[in-house]
């Protein structure tokens, strides 16, 4: 049913450092291959090997530069997939009910069996998180590896979404964010986790930390202030040359 | 937005097949026998056939039926139930029309009042879309509404009110590029929204995630056909109002209504392909495009 649920009991998503992603696409690469090798239709590829290599992707990494008013740009790494929102916009337009929230956890999946590919739901999202495959016609999103975080055949330490086991930065961060005393809630509070474009209206669960402030560079040397100044005028052929191009 | 083939034919064919259908429906002309069945042939052909098309950019039509389901939430949903419930009362009304020389008021009212439904529901596909600032405002409904009864009110043959619907909806086009083209910065997001990133400093897309093409790209950042955008703007609306407009100032024959229909049919197919070339949606903030 695509209407959205008054409350879940849990609010699943993820935490993202934006201060501590690497850019290394890890995530990128583990979220395909399970969610090929698992759930729903796999995440095709087409003209793989070919000069024109497009193919369905679960979460992208983007990279952007900020310049802030004062001081060097900063790069920062992006990694992007479905936010899981409250008020999932991509919800409610289904004609089908393939798209659905879960009520137990908050969890946004699509029945593939119900999808008629009509790409509605994807025009919805502001944040691009869902993309069609080009094979099997039906949408794809972040299923919060729905199909690991309960699953009692794999050792308790992989019950996380993949790209949450793979990070090797430490950047991504699972658990309920509708449990104030939960670990990613607290990280949250702590760092001031943020909402992408708030101004949507779409109440994501997911959080970003932003970048901590860069650090200035102390004075090691308490005497450096009291030394002679390097003298700034060139002397011999240079301190001419200087002269001589001034004159000019 | 990219401008779907399907979808530009789907929604121009219905919208006029449908404004058609409603003037029939309410016996504006009240029609019987002959001429009732190629009045309505058309209708339904454009309807019908623009419904149909609508499929072509399914993934897996084949379950097309499930879209009677979630009318509760969804505008394609009701569309669905809209667009049969006026087919299934105009098809009554048509074939006592065309066999049996009656029209049947009931039916063809609620038709009428369901046609026009259908086009609204078409409308607000688009207009709900917070996603896309251009389409989520009043101006898109009442376009739709407007060429969908010019067309009708064109083909069914009542020259005066088309001439002033089409009046209507040349001015209304007017205003809806005025409004629209400041509809994105007026909704408020921007890289440093999408970011989060935008209190720290200048944002700038640096690098995408991908070096090639991929869907969102494909589907919902057109930037390609823009740059004709002022051109084909004139070119829609000298089209689709000012020439069928001059046209039926000066003859009102047969020949005359046809070159109009004609016209203005190419000049709302025009008017459509800007309607989903034109449009951005906030996901190219992501990669730095609109």
């Amino acid at each position: 049913m695509t209407t959205l649920p008054a409350t879940t009991d849990k609010k699943l998503g993820l935490v993202i450092d934006l201060d501590t992603c690497v850019g290394c696409h890890a995530c990128v690469v583990s979220c395909k291959g399970w969610n090929t090798e698992n759930y729903g239709a796999p995440l095709s590829d087409q003209d793989a090997y070919g000069s024109d290599p497009t193919g369905t992707f679960l979460n992208r990494v983007h990279s952007y530069e900020v310049q802030p008013e004062t001081g060097p740009a900063q790069l920062i790494h992006f990694p992007k997939s479905c936010l899981h929102c409250e008020d999932a916009p991509c919800v409610t337009v289904c004609p089908t009910g393939a798209s659905y929230k879960r009520q137990e956890d908050g969890i946004v999946l699509v029945n593939e069996d119900a999808c008629i590919g009509c790409g509605l739901c994807a025009w919805a999202c502001p944040y691009g998180a869902r993309e069609m495959d080009a094979a099997a016609g039906v949408m794809k999103k972040c299923t919060l590896c729905v199909d690991r975080i309960y699953n009692e055949n794999l050792p308790e330490v992989d019950r996380v979404p993949s790209c949450v086991r793979t990070c090797p930065a430490g950047a991504r961060h699972f658990g309920d964010l509708g449990d104030e005393n939960s670990d990613v809630s607290k990280l949250v509070a702590a760092r001031g986790g943020m909402d992408l474009m708030p101004e949507q209206g779409t109440k994501p669960v997911n959080k970003y930390l932003p970048p901590r402030p860069k650090d200035v560079e102390p004075e090691m040397d308490v005497l450096a202030p009291y030394l002679q100044p390097v003298a700034k005028d060139q002397k011999g052929f240079l301190g001419w040359l200087d002269k001589a191009l001034e004159a000019i | 937005m990219h401008p779907a083939g399907s979808v530009i034919i789907f929604t121009v064919a219905s919208g006029i097949g449908f404004g058609l259908l409603a003037f029939l429906g309410l016996g504006l002309p009240a029609v019987q026998g002959w001429a009732a069945f190629w009045y309505f042939a058309v209708g339904f052909a454009l309807a019908v056939g623009g419904l149909v098309s609508s499929t072509f950019h399914l993934g897996n039509p084949q379950r097309a039926l499930k879209a009677f389901t979630q009318w509760r939430t969804s505008w394609l949903s009701r569309e669905g139930w809209f667009s049969v419930t006026a087919l299934i009362c105009l098809g009554i009304y048509a074939l006592f029309a065309v066999f049996f020389g009656r029209n049947l008021v009931v039916f063809g009212v609620l038709g009428a009042v369901f046609s026009l439904l259908t086009v609204f529901a078409t409308s607000m596909l688009y207009t709900q879309l917070k996603t896309v600032p251009r389409w989520n405002t009043w101006t898109t409904p009442v376009m739709f509404i407007l060429l969908s009864i010019a067309g009708g009110a064109l083909l069914a043959g009542h020259v005066w009110f088309a001439l002033i619907l089409m009046i209507a909806a040349g001015v209304m086009q007017v205003i809806t590029w005025v409004l629209g083209d400041k509809r994105f910065s007026q909704a408020g997001s921007n890289i440093g929204s999408a970011t989060g990133l935008g209190e720290r400093g200048d944002v700038r897309a640096f690098e995408p995630p991908h070096t090639g093409n991929n869907y969102l790209l494909k589907e919902m950042v057109h930037e390609v056909g823009r740059k004709h955008a002022m051109k084909l703007r004139v070119i829609a609306l000298v089209l689709m109002a000012v020439v069928p407009v001059l046209i039926l100032l000066v003859s009102q024959s047969v020949f005359a209504i046809a070159a109009a229909a004609i016209l203005h049919l190419i000049g709302v197919l025009a008017q459509r392909w800007l309607f989903f070339a034109e449009a951005e949606h906030v996901v190219g903030l992501y990669y730095g495009k609109r």
